[in-house]
């Protein structure tokens, strides 16, 4: 031990990739609103939500002291497992990218470790309790929460300015929106790029790379935080567009309830310590939003869709990590196996992704769903 | 299982109230700011009041930022 393996090598790459997907992934929770409503042009947008998660992966400070939280026994995890978890939540991460759905990359990243753990040490490595209270909960809780302030808020928010100039109501919001997406980003970079550094640093450590108990190096902080705002900044078009213009139709007072509830719900979970899924207050907020403006159509399909991507990304991930594990465990020729076929996966996503691209130009269209009427497609 | 259920409720009860608030202030703000030239042509003092309702909403809302970027930044505590 105590020198860069192979696998060591393998797992820093696969690290780094989460954490781009993590990014280009997220890009939607803080800016998806603010680009819908036009309060930042497309590029501006990722730009400035590229730059704060970077600020944020530098101001994190306290690094996850375990890989998982404790949902798996981290002392039965070895490094391959690690690589097969990154490996899965990075293959559900590109799939639900295409298509169009915001999913939590965090639930991606533990059903992943979940099913490379299951494969790998038993089942007695994985926590179940831990499971229910980290994620079940929370996945029901966090839209529920975020979605009735959002709501209360958007519903105020119109009866208040009702009697004010339309035109000058929706500069005001357009303005607070840029303050209130701007946090959303930086609560994120100093959220998610510490996951990958708490990875990458602890793998270190089990490789005898770090002594025990060290924080992460200055590199890792460097690289780990440029691969999550360099994701942010190509952004996921796909879901900017799914969250901005598919679950409803966002004006910009909608929008600015939408952010500041999300934003709220974020800073207090964290706060007063009961974690909740980004992605999945995000989602909620902007349901919410729909919902509190009368008249508002909210597309449910599109909402159920979303739903149904949330109940399967854990297993999904976690089936993807126990396969990979399976064939990591097997030793350098399993590794380069699972890591060629995790880039022959990623190019393919790409390759399906390419017919039909989302990009800054045409974010703000109208995604083809199946109940779009007349006047939506006109608008 | 240890489910903190007081923690959940704490957290939904927070984020209701200060979340609404901070939708609510701003609404005002911007409800006077938008009034404010209508007012100002004949009733210039209407006009002010207008102004510095929208001033106060504004800067109460920028306060409430301030402690965002506070409780964000590990460093500051």
């Amino acid at each position: 031990m105590g020198n860069w393996s192979f696998l060591v090598v393998a797992v820093v790459i696969t690290a780094l990739a989460f954490d781009f997907t993590n990014g280009f992934h997220d890009t939607a929770n803080a800016m998806a609103t603010s680009i819908a409503t036009g309060a930042l042009p497309p590029r501006i947008a990722v730009a400035i939500s590229g730059a704060l998660n970077l600020v944020g992966a530098f101001l994190s400070t306290e690094v996850a002291k375990t890989i998982s939280g404790g949902i798996v026994n981290d002392t039965l995890v070895t490094p391959s497992m690690i690589f097969a978890g990154l490996v899965g939540a990075i293959v559900w991460n590109l799939v639900t990218w295409v298509l169009g759905l915001p999913s939590s990359s965090s639930h991606a990243l533990f059903g992943g470790l979940i099913g490379a753990t299951w494969v790998g040490a038993g089942v007695k490595g994985v926590h179940f309790s831990v499971v229910t209270e980290k994620i079940l909960i929370p996945a029901v809780a966090s839209p529920l929460i975020a979605g009735v302030v959002a709501m209360t808020a958007t519903y105020l928010a119109y009866v208040i300015t009702q009697r004010g100039r339309r035109q000058e109501v929706t500069r005001g919001f357009r303005a607070g929106q840029i303050a209130s997406a701007s946090l959303v980003s930086l609560a994120h970079g100093t959220n998610d790029a510490q996951k990958t550094m708490g990875v990458i640093t602890l793998t270190l450590i089990s490789a005898g790379v770090l002594s025990h108990g060290s924080g992460p190096p200055w590199w890792v902080v460097t690289v780990a935080g440029t691969a999550i705002a360099l994701g942010t900044y190509v952004g996921g078009w796909r879901i900017i567009r799914t969250m901005g213009k598919g679950l409803t139709d966002i004006e910009s007072p909608q929008g600015f309830a939408a952010e500041t509830s999300a934003t709220t719900v974020i800073l207090a979970s964290s706060h007063l310590g009961f974690a909740l899924s980004t992605t999945q207050v995000c989602s909620g907020a902007i349901l919410g939003a729909g919902i509190g403006r009368r008249l508002a159509e909210v597309r449910w399909s599109v909402a159920g869709r979303m739903a149904l991507a949330w109940v399967f990304t854990l297993p999904a991930a976690a089936a993807v990590g126990g396969v990979a594990a399976a064939v990591a465990e097997q030793g350098t020729v399993g590794i380069t196996v699972v890591f060629v076929a995790a880039i022959a996966v990623a190019a393919g996503i790409y390759a399906v992704s390419r017919r039909n691209p989302v990009h800054a130009a045409n974010v703000n269209d109208h995604p083809t769903t199946p109940i779009m009427s007349p006047s939506q497609a006109s608008a | 299982m240890n489910i903190k259920w007081t923690a959940l409720g704490e957290v939904a009860v927070v984020a209701f109230a200060v979340g609404v608030a901070i939708v609510v202030i701003f609404a005002v703000g911007v409800l006077a700011w938008s009034v404010r030239p209508a007012a100002g042509a004949d009733r210039r003092q209407a006009g002010t009041l207008a102004t510095v309702a929208a001033g106060l909403c504004f800067l109460a809302c920028a306060l409430i930022v301030c402690y965002g970027i506070y409780l964000i930044v590990p460093q500051l505590h």
